[in-house]
């Protein structure tokens, strides 16, 4: 029996590798979906039949409510509220992997069977758990917006983190040494769940991308490490996969924003942002040009290409659906629509696409930033809904800019910009936004989805 | 010595694992970022495995209450996970 469940092990793991090669192409990514949780399923049915496994009261319980709840929450979270889930339930993975490491701690001191090896790996596992639970709990507060989105500072921050840090890894090399001190385990969870919270209550709404990612990996290295506590390879793999993916989005992530990952976790942007906006403000000139619907419909109809960026005021009007209907009045006339997405729109990776896909746009209509950048000097009109620093073209050119150096959508290279905004308040970096000013730039006031219904009106009356 | 050779070898299988998600991650479209997310997401809900085995334990102390609610968090974590992947990936259509 310990045999063929290593083989099934084998096989998950096998099936887990497969899974996310597969999410490499929308045509197989479902199929894929299906394969990893195939993997896991096999993985939890020969565990059932596991020689330690002697009651199962416990087991049937914890099986039952899980997949109650975990089948309620996917079921009943909207689309827009994608973010925060992603984060509540990596919350709950890393939350595991902490009760894992000290359920097998409780056991080996119990069996008298702690070995150097086996304590190293609870201390990492209930480190990088704990950090993972508080932490996703944290963004998912600041994504449902139950805690602030804005950057929080706090008197000491880097001190205090720091402190945390060298707490936990002094406490975890002291128990290693005296594993047979079950508070000491206690004080470095508690600790560890401190600095969760210490760690993301500083990141600001729009860098959440960046933290979602990297509680993601988090959550990977934890499973990872509690495969080290028992001894079983297929945890080892599944995490490491999982970790991996979330180093290469954040990675991905920082990269969008022009930023090193210090820098975002350290909360560095809105510092530069409010030192310097003074001078943003006083170096921009030209004036603003708006438009309403009427006029506006008519620019849309006089043109034969047509370019839509999103941003993520377009998620906070659930504007998806009016700027589907747009898409579709638009091509009835013949006019070509893409989507330009950059890669930091939104509140996590990949979040404008999800919500266009909901809305039935067409993936293939969707383009990221390398792949439309050049093509705007071809493109008539260029609608911006809801986004703002990602089109800012003082990134380019302005060394004083707090974004200067972000890859930006070349927007203003288009014939004309429509910019759809609720009012001329600045975006997240808290800088000014020179697009706004320029000579093609138009701004199209209002909330992004009555005002894209109101152009489809318009449109629709030509 | 038996239990560092042991830690070792699980070190190996870890690295050749982060290679292995490297190579295939780095191969996905960003139009896929967020259900990439959500389905590696159940994946490290595989701590399942660890809880199960807390929670059967024959006799009731600590480690199997902590089993239990571990199994809680890792199943709402795998269940969650792949269904609301799937509930996105769905929604995902070409022409």
């Amino acid at each position: 029996m310990e045999i063929l469940s290593y083989i099934v092990y084998l096989c998950a793991s096998v099936l887990f590798i497969l899974g996310i090669k597969k999410l490499g192409s929308p045509k197989t990514a479902r199929k894929g979906n299906f394969l990893s949780s195939l993997g896991m399923l096999i993985a939890i049915v020969i565990t059932l039949f596991d020689k330690h496994i002697l009651s199962y009261e416990y087991i049937i319980v914890g099986l039952l409510t899980g997949s109650v709840i975990g089948v309620v929450f996917a079921l009943k979270v909207p689309m827009t509220g994608m973010p925060q889930m992603v984060g509540l339930l990596n919350g709950f993975g890393g939350g595991a992997s902490v009760l894992v490491a000290l359920a097998e701690y409780y056991k080996f001191l119990n069996d008298n069977s702690l070995n150097i090896t086996s304590t190293i790996s609870i201390v990492i596992s209930v480190f990088i758990g704990a950090v993972t639970f508080t932490g996703s709990l944290v963004a998912f507060g600041k994504l449902q917006g139950i805690v602030t989105g804005k950057v929080v500072k706090y008197p000491l921050q880097h001190p205090l983190n720091l402190l945390l840090i060298v707490s936990v890894l002094a406490g975890g090399v002291y128990f290693t040494l005296n594993s047979g001190m079950p508070e000491l385990i206690i004080a470095i969870a508690a600790v560890s769940l401190l600095l969760g919270v210490f760690l993301v209550l500083p990141i600001g709404g729009a860098d959440m991308p960046v933290a979602v990612s990297l509680l993601n990996s988090y959550s990977g290295l934890a499973a990872s490490a509690t495969g080290f506590v028992i001894n079983n390879n297929m945890l080892i793999i599944a995490g490491a996969l999982v970790g991996a993916s979330g180093i290469i989005l954040t990675l991905i992530m920082c990269k969008g924003m022009n930023r090193s990952l210090m820098n975002v976790v350290l909360g560095g942007w809105a510092d530069a942002g409010s030192s310097s906006s003074g001078v943003g403000q006083s170096s921009i000139k030209g004036e603003v040009k708006s438009v309403d619907a009427e006029e506006a419909a008519m620019l849309f109809d006089a043109a034969s290409n047509v370019v839509i960026v999103p941003g993520y005021g377009m998620a906070v009007a659930q504007a998806q659906h009016a700027i589907r209907d747009l898409m579709n009045v638009l091509e009835g006339r013949n006019i070509n629509v893409r989507f330009a997405i950059h890669p930091v729109a939104g509140r996590m990776p990949g979040h404008m696409n999800v919500l266009l896909a909901e809305a039935n746009v067409p993936y293939d209509k969707l383009y990221a930033l390398e792949d439309i950048n050049d093509d705007f000097n071809n493109v008539d009109i260029v609608l911006v809904i809801g986004a703002n620093d990602v089109v800012n073209p003082a990134a380019r050119h302005d060394k004083n800019s707090p974004i200067f150096g972000m890859p930006i959508l070349n927007v203003d290279y288009a014939k004309t910009v429509i910019i759809n905004k609720r009012s001329m308040n600045p975006g997240y970096a808290g800088i000014e936004n020179e697009l706004f000013y320029g000579n093609n730039s138009l701004m199209y006031f209002g909330d992004a989805k009555e005002a894209v219904a109101k152009l489809v009106q318009e449109i629709k009356t030509l | 010595m038996t239990e560092i050779i042991q830690l070792l070898m699980q070190i190996y299988v870890f690295v050749l694992a982060v290679f292995v998600g490297f190579e295939l991650i780095t191969k996905v479209p960003p139009t896929l970022h967020t259900p990439l997310m959500s389905g590696s997401n159940a994946i490290s809900g595989i701590t399942v495995i660890g809880a199960l085995i807390s929670a059967g334990l024959e006799e009731f102390t600590v480690t199997t209450i902590l089993g239990m609610i571990a199994l809680i968090f890792a199943q709402i974590n795998v269940v969650g996970g792949f269904l609301v992947t799937d509930r996105m990936l769905k929604m995902f259509k070409n022409k």
